[in-house]
């Protein structure tokens, strides 16, 4: 087992462990640090499937960005009180039976389809980040300046929903 | 080098465990942030899938704008929750059921 095989098996327990608990933690602070875990994790595993400009962008946006929000959003709705806040749960069996049916409808037509076991990941013939540079400029550039509005017209927009300055 | 289909297992993972989350937890932000899991396995399953044709980028790029959409219905998601909250002090999803009080 070479070190690259290691890391990836290493991260994608990291990943598949903190979804799992994920699952059946109480604390929403918790699951937040939780959550950046498994985000960091699927970084790794990303730069090992040789797409290192997607894996520099989850952690410049998730572990930066998402989750400093996310965190904000939880101290904002918590009332003061010093007790942490606890998540109750509801509909178990229901929620468990759907995840679990989905899974096994998902391993089965994964494992059904063999060229997926045999094929492995290899690096591709060009840089990524710099074929993603280009491409962004040339074939993309029209859904790369839609992004850019979505994201200016997403922040007008959550800065006018969250104030709370009345409207006339 | 590592076999497609584990990163595919690792996808599948993910996402059942987003929708239990999503379905299970009585809390918004513990939805939204079931929604960033699923959200995080159809991303890996794109970088994934891009392995299979070599020579194209595009499930990459598919990927980046998945990003840039996750972000915005984030910021958007976190400050509808804020105002819910502050409306109706409770951030469970269910005691909510009214457009108008």
């Amino acid at each position: 087992m070479n070190i690259a095989s290691f890391m990836f098996y290493f991260f994608e327990f990291a990943a598949a462990s903190s979804a799992f608990a994920l699952i059946f933690i109480r604390n929403v602070f918790y699951g937040a640090l939780l959550l950046i875990i498994c985000l960091l994790a699927l970084a790794g595993i990303y730069v090992l499937a040789f797409a290192e400009f997607i894996a520099v962008a989850q952690i410049l946006v998730y572990a930066g960005g998402i989750l400093v929000v996310i965190i904000f959003g939880i101290m904002l709705t918590t009332k003061i009180s010093g007790k942490p806040l606890v998540v109750e749960h509801m509909y178990e069996l229901s929620g468990t039976l759907a995840g679990l049916s989905l899974l096994a409808l998902l391993i089965y037509v994964i494992s059904r389809e063999t060229s997926f076991a045999e094929r492995a990941v290899y690096q591709q013939q060009y840089d990524s980040v710099n074929r993603i540079g280009i491409d962004l400029m040339s074939e993309f550039v029209m859904p790369f300046e839609i992004g850019g509005i979505l994201l200016l017209i997403a922040l007008i927009g959550a800065a006018v929903t969250a104030s709370t300055i009345k409207s006339k | 080098m590592f076999p497609i289909a584990h990163f595919l297992y690792l996808g599948a993972f993910l996402f059942s465990a987003g929708l239990v989350i999503v379905i299970v937890k009585k809390n918004m932000i513990m939805v939204l942030l079931g929604i960033e899991l699923m959200l995080n396995a159809s991303n890996l399953n794109l970088v994934t899938f891009n392995q299979l044709y070599p020579d194209s980028i595009q499930g990459q790029m598919f990927a980046l704008f998945v990003i840039i959409v996750a972000v915005s219905e984030a910021a958007v998601g976190l400050a509808i929750v804020i105002k819910v909250y502050h409306y109706y002090q409770t951030s469970v999803p269910d005691e909510i059921n009214e457009l108008k009080d």
